[in-house]
């Protein structure tokens, strides 16, 4: 096998990602899917780290890990007090600032 | 295991797990963006990631592979798993679309943006691979510790700076600042009494129907259940269990019980009686 396979699954878990974020509206789940594209940026980062033989691969995802995690942090508090304001978690429902 | 890293293709039992396990992954995140419950959606991402460990650490990448599991299947999917809890479970998704068309506007959208992706990774030229083995020689949590405490030194000194702003913007986001003195017990049962509310404790659930379970309606004198003694959660979730028909049950399941007694009883005379009759 080709680890250029790991790419292509890559590729093929952020296009699944990005596709669950244009059709979800729950904004949890939404929030799910952007943790699924990164997830997909890492694979991919670790999978270029083995091809080119060097750690700097590596570190990058291991850069993405925790600015997701703070990332996580702060999106959730969002949600926790746009639910509190408007008792529901549908990003559709946000729309104070529509014309 | 880092002779086969090194080597420029990978091993056929890698080729194995990956296909299986990857296809695993990809039903993973199909299940996350197609499942209605949010909670759902997290176990199957939960799974996603788990696999997606494995993945780094057949890469060779065996610092974030427990990385993987420890934060993100650890703390993060947890903490996602606490907000849906909190916020997600009575929110139910809605299925219509506010945007005509958009959904399907969406899925042509990903696939095309998928092709691309695909498209251009496979006319990359990515044909030359050195493997990780050289790298990983002292050890792979060595290496990136010499990496990231030499040359990534200031990114990591900034990524503490960013997570400590993090922690104190989810607490500021998610306090709340009382702007009004509290009610006092008194004042709560005036305004009660002037909204025409409920002034006595809510009816208990389902006592007076021969139930004692919270998700069993109490029934009003003329038999249809009353949802008021039901907590307001289990409502709201429909979880509501009617027991409406159940006396009319009991008392069909009690006439059949005796129609079976009536009947055995004219059948036992007889069964009684034959060896009487074998002795006459």
């Amino acid at each position: 096998m080709n680890p250029v396979n790991y790419l292509y699954l890559a590729a093929l878990l952020f296009t699944i990602g990005a596709t669950g974020v244009l059709i979800r509206r729950n904004a949890i789940v939404v929030f799910m899917c952007i943790e699924l594209m990164l997830n997909a940026c890492n694979l991919a980062f670790v999978a270029f780290s083995r091809m080119h033989g060097n750690l700097d691969g590596q570190i990058i995802a291991f850069f993405t890990m925790v600015v997701a995690a703070a990332e996580v942090v702060v999106g959730l508090a969002i949600i926790v007090s746009l639910f509190r304001a408007r008792h529901s978690a549908s990003v559709d429902d946000a729309s104070l600032m529509k014309l | 295991m880092t002779a086969q890293l090194a080597a420029y293709s990978t091993s056929t039992g890698e080729a194995v797990q990956f296909w299986i396990l990857g296809t695993i992954a990809v039903i993973g995140a199909l299940c996350t963006i197609l499942m209605k419950k949010a909670v759902h959606s997290a176990l199957c991402l939960a799974g996603t990631m788990i696999i997606l460990a494995v993945f780094y650490l057949a890469n060779g990448a065996y610092f974030l592979g427990v990385v993987q599991i420890v934060v993100y299947t650890g703390a993060i999917m947890m903490l996602f798993l606490f907000v849906v809890m909190l916020v997600g479970v009575t929110a139910a998704d809605s299925l219509k679309e506010t945007i005509k068309g958009q959904r399907w506007l969406a899925l042509l959208c990903g696939l095309g943006f998928g092709v691309l992706l695909i498209a251009g990774i496979g006319s990359a030229s990515l044909s030359e691979f050195n493997g990780i083995g050289q790298a990983n020689a002292g050890g792979n949590v060595e290496g990136i510790a010499a990496l990231l405490f030499t040359r990534y030194v200031f990114a990591f000194e900034i990524t503490g700076a960013l997570l400590i702003t993090a922690a104190v913007g989810a607490m500021v986001l998610t306090h709340r600042e009382r702007t009004e003195r509290a009610k006092t017990q008194r004042e709560l049962s005036e305004q009660r009494v002037r909204e025409g509310k409920q002034l006595p404790p809510l009816p208990a659930p389902g006592v007076y129907a021969r139930h004692n379970a919270v998700d069993i309606a109490g029934l009003l004198p003329d038999g249809t259940p009353s949802d008021l003694t039901v907590s307001k959660t289990l409502r709201e979730r429909g979880q509501i269990r009617d027991v409406s028909q159940e006396a009319l049950n009991d008392l069909r399941a009690l006439e059949q019980r005796a129609e079976e007694r009536l009947e055995r009883k004219a059948i036992e005379p007889t069964t009684f009686k034959r060896p009487e009759e074998a002795s006459k």
